[in-house]
């Protein structure tokens, strides 16, 4: 009896083997292809385990954190969410983050190696540092301007800082609380279903997400590469063109809303908005200047990151001679953010050099040091600096006595241009009112900052929409912000 | 063997009693206890638990009082067993008591303390009152009668999480089951000392197989086959397997006939497939077993046995620290059936292979036993309480590691669940009074100084 005894012993330790081994296969060897299973929580757990950083607008926080006791111990809440929600995007922890909160995570949250005073160890313990904070450059009192100016109505203001890049506000309207994504749970989810159908998008980003046609805005562009071209050499000399104007190849007549149109010199064109005399200038730069030129502004960049995507710009590379002639005046397919048109005003404000717009200045520690900071940089130089100069003029000229009278400030140098883009199929949807523009103090010699406003105003009677009526007033109070500062 | 004059008088025999060994030990059971508890404390709220002493003196002092019942009662047993169960069962509190920290609206640790309280008691009441463990030889056929009853009776109460194992009354459950495996371990025992040699040498040869005759192993089988189909009809899969090893262990041990291992294997084989592929409840387990992540790629979310293999692997090598885990994620199961994934995420393999040694110990000091009794029906019981903890740690710990198919099992001292903690304690008690036989010096020998011939079989 006693040998079959040493054999089930010898049974038991088989069995007591195997569960060591397995032990070690789990623990060990497998291990971290299962610590990186998605459906692990832990890595969930552990990220809201400690609070998050903070975005900050003039130094001050725009978000927080507070402490739900629940599994996910910490939530993201938002300062005046619905004002700063294009800037900071949401930050759930049931629907993940967006824009800063997604660009900048891993400050925020604490996983950035460079947050650890000694990056490599960090890297192998796997463990947290407290979240650093994001210093945006956006501007309080210039974010609240643009908000308020828009006043709920649906539509979008980029601002920019013409000689650094810096975004100084960004705001889309109607606009949502992100607090209410932070969490988990039935309120999350309601929240989240009843968002996404409302009709007006609250958590569209209008800014930089939504582009629309630019309608005349678009030609500073078209005049910009007009002159680069030496198109035009003398902006006051006329142009000798018809109005309206039979676009090439077709019997399609473009026709002015202003008067005076016939054989303007291109500063009149642009004073009064004259489709017909842009829309020839485009078709005779040529496709390829146009695109070129557009290029420089911009358009058709599918990279541009301000650090979260910016939608494309769109001017077409392959179109027939009207469809140019109508792509110059910022219609057929040629699109823009509201950020790319800021870019544009901000490099004729800027001499012609266009800076890499960003919204992230730096950011730091949770201490304080800095981890990375945003430097300026030249993004492309968008026309020559002459044509810059007279530009700037043309600019002036809208607002001193033309469509953009409304966006004049006492004490300083403002340029603008209106837009009125038709959109829809046969011109039929309520038309999107356009205004960009900058501003130099002018004891001053750099501009203060570039602006573009637009206003999809759907409940406007449509023959009050224009530019200069809806848009400019906002763009004025943007830009007195900015010069008051 | 050997033999003294008989007119020499016989030498002062004092074989070591290890009385003081065992203390000292029990000393660093509690306090090993008393250290978790007071860590998982400061791991959750930076401030050792109020109750520390408490518990510690409760832990402890139902330690002395096993101690001084063995001490008394059982002066030769084996010093290991009574501290690694009070390890074992301090360990278990402190992870229950880890877990209540995570389900606020349900608290176990402090009804875990009063059943290992219960299950201390019965085991001073097994030392104290059993004083030969060969008296339950005779109670074989009462002790089946009343396994089979308790088996039988969960079939009238409504199941619990799928499994009908759960006599209710009032507030309070217990699983009869896990008492039949004691007494069907003393039947098994008792039944095949005493056809031992009729098992093993008559009847037909069939090939290699030497077959018993239907009159002797008819009865065994019987209630043997009865026993696990009443498990199966309760879904009580792992005890149904403990059983079943159990009985070809047993009767391998007694017979020392290799072929009923084979045909063992054989219908346990048949068995699982038939009942696997054909059975909604067992048939889950096994695809779960085969793909813990199926549910996950399913986007249903990680099963419990997915979770659980996430919580061994967060444990890695030296474990996250007590109290500083998300075992918790396991969900209802966390602290009954899984929890040594508690274990294997907050001591790491480290601790859990500390933990498997201390098992391991446990059945080896129950097989030591075994190999020094000098009954067929003591060493077949100390051999079969042995193997019930074996193939329960092996059944269970497999289970939630992902080894084997999962089936329902409590780890013997460490999780939640009051009929199991009070079975092991008795299971213990069992183990202390063979051993105190088992190395209590030959009453032939004290009187005479003839050390007992060893039986013609044993060799």
């Amino acid at each position: 009896m006693i040998r079959y005894i040493r054999r089930a012993a010898a049974f038991c330790l088989l069995l007591l083997v195997a569960l060591l081994l397995n032990a070690a296969r789990v623990q060990v060897f497998e291990a971290p292809s299962l610590d990186d299973n998605s459906a692990n929580r832990r890595n969930t757990i552990d990220r809201y385990d400690q609070p998050r950083g903070n975005i900050l607008v003039d130094g001050k926080p725009v978000t927080g954190s507070k402490d739900t006791g629940e599994q996910l111990a910490h939530e993201r809440t938002y300062r005046h969410g619905p004002l700063y929600a294009p800037v900071t995007g949401y930050a759930s922890q049931t629907y993940g983050t967006t824009l800063i909160e997604n660009a900048e995570d891993e400050i925020l949250s604490g996983t950035d190696p460079m947050l650890a005073p000694v990056p490599f160890w960090n890297e192998i313990t796997r463990s947290r540092q407290p979240g650093g904070d994001v210093a945006t450059t956006v501007k309080d009192s210039m974010q609240r301007a643009a908000y308020e100016g828009l006043g709920g109505r649906r539509g979008a203001v980029a601002a920019v800082e013409p000689t650094s890049g810096k975004i100084l506000a960004l705001v889309s309207t109607p606009s949502y609380d992100p607090g209410r994504l932070s969490g988990t749970g039935s309120p999350v989810t309601d929240a989240w279903r009843e968002l996404n159908a409302q009709t007006s998008q609250p958590m569209l980003n209008r800014a930089i997400r939504q582009t629309y046609p630019p309608g005349s805005t678009f030609k500073i562009v078209t005049a910009a590469a007009a002159l680069d071209a030496e198109v035009v050499t003398d902006p006051d000399a006329a142009t000798d063109s018809p109005s309206p104007y039979v676009l090439p190849g077709t019997s399609t007549t473009l026709p002015d809303e202003a008067s005076g149109c016939a054989d303007a010199s291109l500063a009149e064109a642009i004073r009064v908005s004259c489709n017909t005399v842009m829309a020839r200038l485009g078709v005779r730069v040529g496709l390829d200047g146009m695109v070129e030129a557009a290029g420089k502004f911009g358009f058709n960049d599918t990279g541009l990151k301000i650090p979260s995507g910016v939608a494309k710009s769109n001017f077409d590379t392959d179109m027939s001679d009207d469809q140019l002639a109508l792509s110059s005046i910022g219609q057929f397919d040629t699109t823009a953010t509201p950020l790319q048109m800021a870019m544009v005003a901000s490099a004729v404000a800027n001499g012609g050099e266009l800076m890499y717009p960003h919204l992230v200045d730096r950011t730091t520690t949770h201490s304080g040091s800095t981890v990375r900071t945003t430097g300026s940089r030249t993004y492309h130089r968008a026309m020559d600096p002459r044509t810059a100069t007279q530009l700037r003029q043309m600019m002036i000229d809208v607002v001193r006595d033309g469509t953009g009278g409304n966006a004049a400030i006492d004490g300083a140098t403002v340029g603008g241009k209106t837009g009125t883009a038709q959109h829809g199929i046969d011109n039929t949807g309520t038309p999107y009112a356009w205004f960009i523009s900058w501003a130099q103090a002018q004891d001053s010699a750099r501009p203060a900052v570039a602006v573009a406003v637009v206003v999809e105003d759907a409940a406007a009677d449509r023959a009050d929409i224009s530019g200069g009526g809806s848009a400019a007033p906002i763009a004025r109070s943007v830009m007195e912000a900015a010069l008051a500062d | 063997m050997t033999a003294t004059t008989a007119d020499a008088p016989p030498p002062e025999l004092r074989l070591p009693k290890r009385r003081g060994v065992e203390l000292s030990l029990l000393v660093g059971a509690v306090l090993i206890s008393v250290y978790g508890y007071a860590a998982v404390g400061l791991a959750r709220n930076d401030a050792v638990p109020p109750d520390v002493a408490g518990y510690g003196g409760g832990l402890g002092l139902l330690a002395l009082l096993a101690h001084l019942a063995v001490r008394f009662r059982a002066p030769y047993a084996d010093p290991l067993l009574l501290p690694i169960a009070v390890l074992l069962n301090g360990l278990g509190l402190v992870l229950i008591y880890r877990l209540d920290l995570e389900t606020p609206k349900d608290q176990a640790a402090t009804t875990q303390l009063v059943w290992s309280t219960l299950g201390v008691a019965f085991f001073i009441a097994v030392v104290v009152f059993l004083r030969d463990h060969r008296v339950l030889q005779r109670y074989a056929y009462l002790s089946v009668a009343a396994a089979l009853v308790l088996m039988i009776v969960p079939i009238f109460f409504p199941a619990v999480n799928g499994a009908k194992i759960w006599i209710r009354v009032g507030g309070f459950s217990f699983q009869p089951g896990e008492f039949a495996k004691i007494l069907l371990a003393v039947f098994f025992a008792a039944y095949l000392a005493a056809n031992r040699n009729a098992l093993a040498y008559t009847g037909r040869r069939i090939w290699k197989l030497q077959l018993p005759t239907g009159r002797v192993l008819g009865p065994i089988v019987a209630i043997w086959l009865f026993s696990v189909g009443v498990l199966v009809l309760e879904r009580d899969l792992g005890t149904s397997l403990l059983f079943f090893g159990l009985f070809v262990i047993m009767l391998y041990v007694a017979t020392g006939r290799t072929g009923w291992i084979a045909v063992g294997l054989l219908l346990a084989a048949v068995g699982a497939f038939v009942v696997g592929s054909f059975e909604p409840h067992v048939h889950s387990r096994v695809q779960d077993w085969i793909d813990p992540f199926a549910s996950i790629d399913a986007g249903q979310g990680p099963s419990q046995l997915a979770q659980s293999l996430f919580a061994f692997a967060a444990g890695g090598m030296l474990g996250t620290g007590l109290g500083l885990g998300h075992s918790i994620l396991i969900g209802f199961a966390a602290k009954s059936d899984f929890i040594l994934a508690t274990a294997g995420e907050e001591l790491g393999l480290t601790g859990l292979t500390a933990i498997f040694m201390l098992y391991a110990l446990l059945v080896a000091r129950g097989y030591r036993a075994g190999l020094a009794l000098r009954d067929s029906f003591g060493r077949l019981l100390s051999i079969g309480l042995a193997s019930i903890l074996a193939l329960q740690v092996f059944v269970i710990a497999g289970g939630v590691m992902g080894l084997i198919p999962l089936t329902g099992m409590a780890m013997p001292f460490l999780a939640q669940g009051g009929s199991s903690v009070v079975t092991n304690w008795i299971i213990i008690a069992l183990l202390i009074r063979v051993s105190d036989q088992a190395r209590r010096p030959h009453p032939d020998q004290v009187e005479t100084g003839v050390i007992a011939p060893i039986l013609e079989d044993e060799l």
